[in-house]
């Protein structure tokens, strides 16, 4: 923050006023609002996800507008948490500020409502999370693998997934030379 | 010598095969099959400066059925292998492969689930260039010693 001038200070919201405002609406159906490396962290439940982001995304005052990023993650070995998590990084051009949006996803019923409806960028990120750790977005209008190819079976994100896979590589028919044959 | 002295001046005789071996060794049409990195540098091989043409192999054919070289370069992936396995079938014969640089000829770095271990385990490849990617000499000397085995080729040997 030391570096910013004293124009950029005006103009973008900080830290502190963005999370009052949340939770003068959101109250405590926001689980933590915390400051990671200068940049302000809601965690909010699935139940509760979408709502926040259609808050943030249309209440006048906050605007967050653009939706930077949306991934998932796996805690596998980090313990005392949900299994999967889906993280937000939302822009507002408004208010020239970065929020970001943690949502924890249990590893029974993966699942979560799809962000589609609110930006349309979303469609794509969605489905990348669907096809690398198997997320299932509902609502989502075209829920299937984006990268993978569609036979593919497993999720290679998940922390539990073989590096070298099982098989896919080397399941192919082999082309013998016609000199030889 | 031999027959030719009795046909006169102007005529030589050669057998069919080393006829058909000059030709096609000096009229390689390649069908480059590029997916990543030494597909940059593969680019140079054509340029001025290294220029393949010298070796009769710049006719660049996007079309397999047009080709009787294909350059593999880069990796290629569990979703790629389907089209370069349909891609060499549809190039006639006689044909032949160049596998081209570390990826393509054993998965390289990239010792993962959706990297071929070297396209060699589903087609069959003639040369191997390595390097990561190679240098375009390299891969001019390649090119060579394929023309070096089409020279030692016979025609009887396909159907």
């Amino acid at each position: 923050m030391a570096l910013q001038t004293n124009r950029e200070q005006d103009v973008m919201a900080s830290n502190q006023e963005i999370r009052e405002l949340v939770l003068a609406r959101f109250g405590e159906r926001i689980l933590a609002a915390e400051e990671e490396c200068g940049q302000l962290a809601l965690t909010v439940s699935r139940d509760d996800h979408f709502e926040l982001l259609k808050l943030l995304k249309e209440s006048a005052d906050l605007g967050y507008d653009i939706l930077m990023d949306l991934f998932g993650v796996d805690y596998l070995e980090m313990g005392g948490r949900e299994r999967y998590g889906v993280i937000y990084q939302l822009y507002s051009l408004g208010r020239n500020h970065r929020l970001r949006v943690r949502v924890p996803v249990p590893e029974q019923d993966p699942r979560l409502d799809s962000a589609v409806p609110l930006w349309a960028a979303a469609n794509w990120a969605e489905r990348e999370v669907h096809d690398m750790y198997g997320i299932t977005f509902s609502g989502h209008p075209n829920m299937t693998r984006i990268l993978c190819p569609d036979d593919f079976s497993g999720f290679p994100l998940r922390k539990d997934f073989p590096v070298q896979g099982i098989g896919y590589r080397e399941n192919f028919e082999k082309i013998e030379n016609p000199k030889t044959k | 010598m031999g027959i030719e002295s009795k046909l006169g001046d102007g005529i030589i005789t050669t057998t069919l095969d080393a006829v058909i071996n000059w030709g096609r060794k000096n009229s390689l049409w390649p069908m480059p099959f590029g997916t990543a990195c030494c597909a940059i540098e593969f680019m140079c091989v054509l340029g001025p400066k290294y220029d393949m043409g010298r070796f009769g192999a710049e006719a660049m054919r996007f079309s397999p059925r047009q080709s009787d070289l294909l350059i593999v370069s880069g990796r290629v992936n569990i979703k790629m292998m389907h089209i370069l396995q349909q891609i060499y079938r549809q190039m006639p014969d006689p044909k032949w492969v160049i596998s081209m640089g570390a990826c393509a000829s054993s998965g390289g770095v990239f010792d993962t689930y959706s990297t071929i271990q070297g396209i060699d385990n589903f087609i069959p490849v003639d040369a191997y260039v390595p390097g990561c990617p190679p240098r375009p000499e390299t891969v001019i000397d390649a090119v060579m010693k394929i023309q070096q085995k089409i020279q030692q080729e016979r025609s009887r040997e396909y159907r």
